[in-house]
């Protein structure tokens, strides 16, 4: 009987051991209280690939109750293939329901985006986050970026923005712009376009950040200030897209990807493919509202 | 766009997941045998348990059959099936004099009390292609084993003994010096704490004992080609079984089981601190599952490297060391490359337009297209 019974056993609701849940919710809490603090976590092993969302996971399966709504995005499709994954892996441990819809999730699992409509205080996100450490650019050592953060010492990122400005005329980040959370943290926000980083300034909803193969938790509690790293003459920019619109539902305000066709046409679409759906069959759900993005409203439709 | 087909992502990674099911199987050979495997494919089965850091020969190479024979990926498997098992115990330490030998040598003495004993090794034969086992059967098999069996009989059987340590010939004459470990009073779980550097000893030799068998073996091979100041003898290998103890909740020590083990105490010549003192013999120390002599040799070799101070070699750098050598780790990350960046490329590659535009209007000139390379410079470093 033994025998019959060693290959078959039975895993824990969502997978990872109640112990090690507690822990990371404990780990968590601490995050929250230190708002842009990188936590120190257990970080166990998943059946997913370290690199492929596996801190994500560990939040979302030690949150995760029978009554929520869970959905994922990865690079802002809930259809991509490793969302797909995820959400398959989700679901079989814990049975719960899970929505493309943004407004009916209660936890949203993404990879490098933040959706276009906006969270409310029900809802949190979570990040999958590659790099946590937003100094590992100026400073390789682990034990020297920790002694910096402690001394709030951010000097060498500043330097590195203005070299970047002085050699290319602007500062050149792309995704994951480094920003200050509640004035005091220097914190990586996974790698988000810019165009999303003004939305976790203030926000309604929790932001959580799981980096599993570093091992750190971090989070931005709601109504938290979240500030782009900038110069008082050279500011934080969001992507433009200038004169350019979704090719399906002609939406100029979204974070637009750029599609190559086999004719050799270039196109856009809008990237949040669940806003994109809500256009398209009911109405434009609401939006984040911010001053990066009602400048750009301002600029689109005067010229028009 | 390719692989994020709209809507059809389910379907696709549904029908991957069957294909790579017909490409283990399409040959229509009859199925592995888990039985086969652990037994013929021992020393894959023995890095699996290493680097999976899961001591169980049957479930490593279940796990080998599933992936169709890549060890690091089995080694995956493991690390996520023993994440769903609780840690209940802590194994009383291991006394590796009490170790019932199957091999044993020293490179540092010509003749060890005990005597050296070579055990089963392939180090003294020639590795030519053996053709004959291309048609080896069972009655092959069988004669072998009678043929063996034989050789045996007739030899005298001594009673099993204990080793004493080559090394503590070397302490004894005060040749040796202890490493101190005075940075642990208590062990550090790596697999329930994130390890923050410098990180202690019991650590720094945990992560090596899970590390990828050619990770540090390219570092510890650095190591003694010249980067760094590793030049070491093994003074004393060893591989063989060991009794596995855990004190219960009622404080009784219990015998749970054995395991093998490699055991390598690599020495070392140290500098001392002080210019006027004499050098002195130092160890490196390197266990790990199974006959996996590379790695315990290497382990030895990286435990002493990262006690020198300074970074002034890779081996020698401790955050370096355990960092890139975490193969589960780094096997996941390398391979999430494949995972569509096309949001963060969007974001790079509009700096990097700007950038473009700003260095053809403002500058005609020359340097054109210095300029643009460091550009695409930074914006690769931007995608993560």
């Amino acid at each position: 009987m033994v025998e019959e019974k060693k290959f078959h056993r039975q895993f824990n609701y969502a997978f990872i051991d109640e112990r090690t849940k507690k822990e990371i919710r404990r780990k968590l809490l601490k995050a929250v209280c230190i708002p842009g603090y990188q936590v120190p976590y257990s970080s166990p092993e998943m059946p997913i690939a370290r690199g492929w969302g596996t801190g994500g996971l560990h939040i979302t399966l030690s949150l995760i109750g029978k009554e929520d709504t869970f959905k994922i995005i990865d690079q802002g499709s809930d259809a991509s293939v490793n969302a797909c994954n995820l959400r398959d892996f989700v679901k079989n441990t814990t049975d719960c329901d899970t929505t493309f819809e943004t407004s009916k999730a209660t936890l949203i699992q993404t990879r490098h985006r933040i959706t276009e409509e906006e969270l409310k205080a029900h809802q949190i996100m979570i990040f999958q986050v590659p790099q946590p450490e937003p100094l590992r650019g100026v400073e390789r050592y682990e034990k020297k970026t920790r002694e910096m953060h402690a001394e709030a010492d951010y000097a060498k990122m500043w330097v590195s923005l203005y070299e970047s400005f002085v050699r290319f005329g602007d500062i050149m980040r792309g995704a994951g712009y480094p920003v200050k959370v509640n004035g005091r943290y220097v914190m990586s926000p996974s790698p988000i376009p810019r165009w999303d980083i003004p939305n976790l300034s203030d926000a309604e909803c929790l932001y959580l950040f799981g980096a599993g193969r570093e091992k750190r938790l971090y989070a931005v509690p709601p109504h938290t200030t979240v500030e782009p790293l900038e110069f008082e003459d050279v500011k934080f920019k969001i992507e433009q897209f200038e004169g350019l619109k979704c090719e399906i539902t002609g939406e100029q305000i979204a974070f637009l990807d750029e599609l190559y066709g086999s004719d050799g046409k270039t196109t856009h679409v809008v990237n949040d493919s669940d806003f994109m759906d809500q256009i398209k069959e009911k109405e434009r759900p609401i939006q984040w509202v911010n001053r990066y993005l009602t400048e750009k409203i301002e600029k689109t439709f005067n010229k028009n | 766009m390719g692989y994020v087909a709209v809507k059809g992502g389910s379907e696709a990674i549904e029908n991957a997941k069957k294909l790579v099911e017909f490409y283990r199987l399409r040959e229509e050979v009859s199925p592995l045998e888990v039985a086969q495997i652990q037994s013929q494919f021992r020393l894959a089965i023995d890095k699996i348990m290493g680097e999976g850091s899961f001591y169980a020969p049957e479930y490593g190479a279940l796990a080998l059959k599933q992936v169709e024979g890549d060890i690091l990926e089995a080694a995956f498997v493991m690390r996520a099936y023993r994440a769903t098992l609780s840690r209940l115990y802590y194994s009383e330490p291991i006394d590796t004099k009490n170790m019932f030998v199957e091999r044993r040598i020293s490179s540092s003495f010509r003749d060890i009390p005990g005597g050296q004993i070579l055990g089963p090794t392939r180090d003294y034969t020639q590795r030519m292609l053996q053709v004959n086992l291309a048609t080896e059967d069972d009655e092959d098999m069988q004669k072998f084993l009678t043929e063996f069996k034989e050789d045996v009989k007739g030899a005298e059987k001594e009673e099993v003994q204990t080793f004493s340590k080559v090394v503590d010939l070397l302490r004894e004459q005060g040749l040796l010096k202890g490493v101190g470990n005075n940075e642990d009073t208590k062990l550090m779980d790596v697999t329930r704490v994130a390890v923050k550097y410098p990180a202690p000893r019991s650590a720094r030799l945990q992560m090596l004992a899970r590390a990828e068998t050619g990770g540090i073996m390219a570092l510890g091979y650095s190591s003694m080609r010249g980067h760094g100041s590793v030049h070491p003898t093994v003074g004393e290998l060893r591989v063989g079984l060991v009794d596995v103890h855990v004190t219960d909740n009622r404080k009784r020590k219990r015998y749970i089981g054995k395991v093998r083990v490699t055991e390598a105490e690599m020495i070392s010549k140290a500098a001392s601190k002080s210019a006027k003192k004499v050098p002195y013999y130092s160890i490196g120390y390197g266990l790990c599952f199974g006959q996996n002599e590379t790695k315990g040799i290497c382990m030895g070799i990286l435990d002493r490297a990262m006690r020198i101070p300074g970074n002034n070699a890779p081996a020698n750098d401790q955050e370096f060391v355990l960092y890139h050598t975490e193969g589960v780790e780094s096997l996941g990350f390398t391979n999430h490359l494949k995972l569509p960046h096309y949001v963060t490329f969007q974001s790079g590659l509009s700096n990097l337009r700007k950038a473009v535009k700003r260095d053809k209007s403002s500058e005609e000139e020359k340097k054109e297209g210095a300029k643009t390379n460091g550009v695409l410079q930074q914006v690769n470093d931007d995608l993560i």
